[in-house]
């Protein structure tokens, strides 16, 4: 099946859920993990594979396909829960996440037949990836798009600044960068840690289109901008979303210690039950 | 012996130009520098494939891995100090992990950068570059064999690392001789003590063994210009043989060639030998031959510490 297509907005609050069922199921099974920033990343991620990016799960390597470069590496239970969704490998195989032999390396490697474009897991080094691409399809005047997603932690890295600054140098209006930018990382509150507002003041100055998103949950405002976004012309392009860390599940939500930590049995049920209560909620008339 | 002196970072310039004209895939990215690594002359001739990325070292080696992804075979040049000291975790996580197409020109190799002192002269990337899995790590000789290798290096797939260095460096290979990424060149045959040596120091060791010669000391010299994946064949026939090595290189002697030299002989051929290379200290300003000099990279170390060998061997 080749993407993108149209969801209906009850489609995409179901595969959200879906995809917070995995993010929690894997974490669990594998004792280990980053839950916190993969669940702050899903509703961009639903509406990027489903309805955005141009890619076609039975052919990875389709010469008309749009390259998806993800710079914060360490969300692989949102990334690997998104690709089994869309259909690039069965998702029975996400339990299999983080252990010996498997495919779902704890940081993704793109040896692996599972649809990622490139390795990753050392912040700051990825949107230069994406720049190298959106440069090199430029260069062979390709049409093809290049989309990336980064979070506030991923900028610290003083490497992602040269990145952006050769991006814009370049004039690269092939590249769409979205920021998951929930505000926390392992430490703490980014702002204590090292602060990086105002990030869209910092992203203008370096000479993005930038657009900013309130609620980066909220899968009607995540449409607008990258309608919006895809209006722009002659310069890169950057969406920063505010995301909440570990939405979804409440007693993950806006705490860090769930950066990197895995739910346990008694956690997993509470996460389950949460979900299941909001699959619930919604009518039937709004199954897909 | 008097020999013609040639840029290497010369050979590096017109293969990539020779690469440039038959291939549209080859890109160059440089970083500043490219009046130096002489990359200049392909931007001249193909400014639509050449990229000055700024002072952002860190950004040309993804980016290069970037463009590589998109089916092009990227050339990256800046000094070797930058190149693989500052980008070095991204050389290891991106390109080496992910197995890029990228190849990495390390301009500026050696002491003999002279007197930009030791902030410009490195004298660590061989260490630095042959720990990684999937790198292939070439210090080529002089002017031919540069040129050589960064063609050989082309027809490959995956990360290559050539090192060289700034100054005119003694021909001592030519225009027809064979050149073959894993395969040690043998540039004199001897019977009582082996010569490893790469780069800049071919010639001095070429020098050695026409000194050792009228001692009656016959030494084989091979010249090493792959680094990695290194020649074991090729130096184990030689040492068993000969039964005595020196090794030299214009690099530190931790982890260098020498050092990978010896790794292959303690496991398979232990005999008497020393190395030749920068001993665990810093660089400083001055003339290229006056640094080779105080630092103890030239024929002559390498004559004294064969001497010492053959004795040791002998005794």
């Amino acid at each position: 099946m080749k993407y993108p297509l149209t969801l209906t907005p009850e489609q995409r609050v179901r595969k959200a859920i879906r995809m917070r069922r995995d993010i929690v199921e894997m974490t669990n099974a594998a004792g280990s993990g980053h839950p916190g920033g993969s669940l702050s990343a899903v509703e961009m991620l639903v509406t990027l594979y489903n309805e955005y990016i141009k890619h076609d799960p039975e052919n990875p390597t389709w010469i008309e396909r749009d390259y998806m470069i993800f710079c914060k590496c360490h969300i692989t239970p949102a990334i690997y829960s998104i690709l089994a969704r869309v259909g690039y490998f069965d998702p029975a195989t996400l339990l299999t996440f983080r252990k010996l032999g498997s495919d779902l390396q704890g940081h993704p490697c793109r040896f692996h037949p599972i649809g990622m474009e490139m390795s990753g897991g050392s912040l700051g080094q990825n949107l230069s990836i994406a720049t190298g691409v959106a440069l090199g399809l430029k260069t062979q005047g390709k049409p093809n798009k290049v989309w990336a997603l980064s979070s506030e932690g991923d900028l610290q890295e003083g490497q992602s600044w040269e990145a952006i600054m050769s991006a814009a140098h370049f004039g690269l209006d092939n590249l769409t960068l979205l920021v998951d930018y929930n505000k926390l990382q392992i430490d703490g509150h980014c702002e204590d840690i090292m602060g990086v507002h105002p990030l869209d003041e910092k992203f203008k100055a370096f000479n993005w289109h930038t657009l900013v998103v309130e609620d980066g949950h909220d899968f009607e405002q995540i449409r607008a901008a990258l309608d919006e976004a895809a209006t722009l012309k002659g310069r890169p392009k950057v969406i920063i979303a505010h995301t909440i860390k570990g939405k979804g599940i409440s007693y993950m939500e806006n705490v860090a210690g769930w950066h990197g930590k895995a739910p346990d049995h008694e956690h997993l049920g509470l996460a389950i039950t949460e979900l299941d209560a909001l699959e619930n909620s919604l009518t039937p008339a709004q199954n897909d | 012996m008097t020999r013609e002196v040639m840029l290497s970072r010369q050979g590096w310039a017109d293969a990539l130009i020779e690469l440039g004209e038959k291939d549209p895939s080859v890109v160059v990215l440089d970083a500043d520098l490219a009046k130096s690594t002489l990359t200049c002359q392909f931007g001249d001739k193909f400014p639509e494939r050449f990229f000055d990325m700024g002072i952002a070292e860190q950004n040309m080696v993804n980016v290069a891995g970037g463009l590589s992804l998109t089916g092009l075979t990227p050339f990256v040049a800046t000094y070797g100090v930058f190149v693989s000291g500052r980008a070095w975790e991204q050389i290891r996580t991106s390109i080496c992990y992910g197995e890029l197409n990228v190849k990495f020109g390390g301009a500026h190799g050696g002491i003999s950068v002279g007197p930009d002192g030791a902030t410009h002269q490195a004298l660590e990337e061989i260490s630095i570059m042959r720990v990684l899995p999937k790198m292939t790590v070439l210090v080529p000789a002089d002017y031919y064999e540069t040129r050589k290798a960064v063609l050989a290096a082309a027809s490959m797939k995956g990360p290559v690392y050539i090192r060289f260095g700034r100054e005119k460096t003694p021909v001592v290979t030519s225009k027809d001789a064979p050149f073959e990424i894993g395969k040690a060149n043998i540039m004199r045959e001897g019977s009582d003590i082996t010569i490893v040596a790469c780069g800049s120091m071919v010639a001095e060791a070429l020098d050695a063994a026409d000194v050792l010669a009228e001692e009656n000391i016959s030494a084989e010299v091979i010249n090493l210009h792959t680094i990695k994946p290194i020649d074991s064949e090729t130096i184990l026939t030689s040492v068993r043989k000969t039964g005595a090595i020196v090794t030299a290189e214009e690099h530190q002697m931790a982890g260098g060639m020498g050092s990978a030299v010896f790794e292959v002989l303690m496991e398979s051929c232990p005999v008497p030998g020393a190395r030749v290379g920068i001993d665990d200290t810093f660089g400083e300003s001055g003339k290229p031959r006056e640094l080779m000099e105080k630092y103890g990279i030239t024929a002559k170390e390498i004559i004294e510490r064969a001497r010492e060998v053959v004795q040791r061997k002998n005794s």
